[in-house]
């Protein structure tokens, strides 16, 4: 038994013709360097790239020093968050299609954090205000033996857009407040805590209010929205922090 | 590179526990303050410019007539205190923003605070004080309506 297969080779489509893309990366080897400098790389893409692919290009087959972060290349594990021209992104969830590549493409390391190298940023301080916020169930009793702690859905609706968080950075590295003031805990730890704060089963919360009511907490914010056009998860980021800010307040969640 | 800035949250101060909160009041007077500020603003450039002759109507009378009324003397002090403290404690948020340096900040908040009380006190003062025809002064410097 046969099947009818087309013999006659499919039309290339546009998307699948390659074009020769600019990326000017900041470059910084720290034990060579005293300044960052931006560096021009051509590389060939299809549309249908990725800035990630475009680094890993450059890596693999023009300079093999480049350094970057990045695990699962999917958009879940939040290792690449980098500056694209101008705005935090995640460079495997950023198309090549998706910018303007008449002009060259700006990529550099995330601001607000110390620079290690090339595009790494350390980021201790960052991971130091999300643990400052206790970003961890708080019961009060202990759960009956071989039962679960039940949530309606409503109270589970109530925080679903903070459990979507990957901790990658992208939106505390672009808050003004963060570059000039690194006391500030940070958009991403804020996030972290209302995750915990309008969770039913949870009975910290007034804990976490106590620490973000701090004079480097919730009040810092400036409701710019940086944070909220950051998040590759597409968190209302600046909501949640003014939930907050209303559960301050009132005093409870 | 040199490093001259601090890495973000060194030394992590701990969170306050007791007193009252500034920043949280700050920040809830910001509000307050703006929605009624938006209401006295308008009314008074509503009063001041569009009704009756408009603008034009301006002068060392005008003045002098509000702030005959209590209510116009009232309404003009709280636009001072609200507006005043509402740009100052704007002004302060943007020092604490930007500017760097302990000495920096406390010269640039004390500059904010001298500016922000002096212009209430001397406001206050005349808002309530004013006098369009001082007593035993000459005719001829006074305004034309005293004399009625």
């Amino acid at each position: 038994m046969s099947t009818a297969t087309i013999d006659a080779p499919a039309p290339v489509d546009d998307a699948l013709k390659p074009f020769i893309v600019t990326l000017i990366v900041r470059r910084f080897n720290p034990e060579l360097d005293d300044e960052p400098k931006w560096v021009d790389y051509d590389v060939e893409m299809f549309s249908t790239d990725r800035i990630l692919d475009a680094l890993h290009k450059i890596k693999w087959e023009q300079d093999g020093s480049l350094s970057f972060r990045r695990s699962c290349a999917h958009g879940i594990c939040g290792s690449d968050a980098m500056r694209i021209n101008g705005r935090n992104r995640l460079a495997c969830k950023t198309l090549i299609k998706d910018l303007d590549i008449t002009k060259p493409i700006y990529v550099e390391a995330i601001k607000g954090l110390p620079l290690e190298k090339d595009l790494i940023v350390d980021m201790d301080p960052f991971f130091e205000s999300f643990r400052e916020v206790q970003p961890f169930l708080i019961p009060s009793k202990k759960a009956e033996p071989g039962k679960e702690r039940i949530q309606s859905v409503a109270d589970r609706a109530r925080f679903d857009d903070t459990t979507k968080c990957i901790l990658c950075a992208a939106c505390t590295s672009s808050c003004p407040i963060f570059w000039t003031d690194g006391q500030y805990f940070g958009p991403a730890a804020i996030v972290n805590a209302h995750r915990f704060i309008f969770d039913s089963r949870d009975d910290a919360a007034k804990v976490r209010l106590d620490i973000l009511n701090d004079q480097e907490g919730v009040w810092r914010c400036r409701t710019t929205f940086n944070c909220t056009d950051a998040c590759p998860r597409g968190i209302q980021v600046t909501q949640a922090i003014a939930e907050v800010k209303q559960a301050l307040m009132r005093g409870k969640p | 590179m040199s490093q001259t800035i601090d890495a973000p949250r060194t030394p992590v101060r701990p969170a306050r526990k007791k007193g009252i909160n500034w920043e949280k009041w700050g920040w809830i007077y910001m509000r307050a303050s703006g929605v009624i500020l938006v209401v006295l603003i308008f009314g008074h450039l509503f009063m001041n410019l569009i009704v009756g002759d408009g603008v034009s109507a301006i002068d060392f009378a005008f003045v002098g007539g509000k702030w005959a009324s209590p209510f116009w003397q009232w309404w003009d002090v709280a636009m001072l205190w609200l507006a005043l403290i509402h740009g100052g404690n704007g002004m302060r948020t943007i020092v604490n923003d930007y500017a760097r340096g302990k000495m920096t900040r406390t010269i640039l908040k004390g500059a904010i605070l001298a500016a922000v009380a002096i212009l209430i006190l001397l406001g206050t003062l005349v808002v309530f004080t004013f006098d369009p025809c001082p007593a035993g002064q000459p005719a001829d410097l006074l305004p034309s309506f005293c004399a009625a």
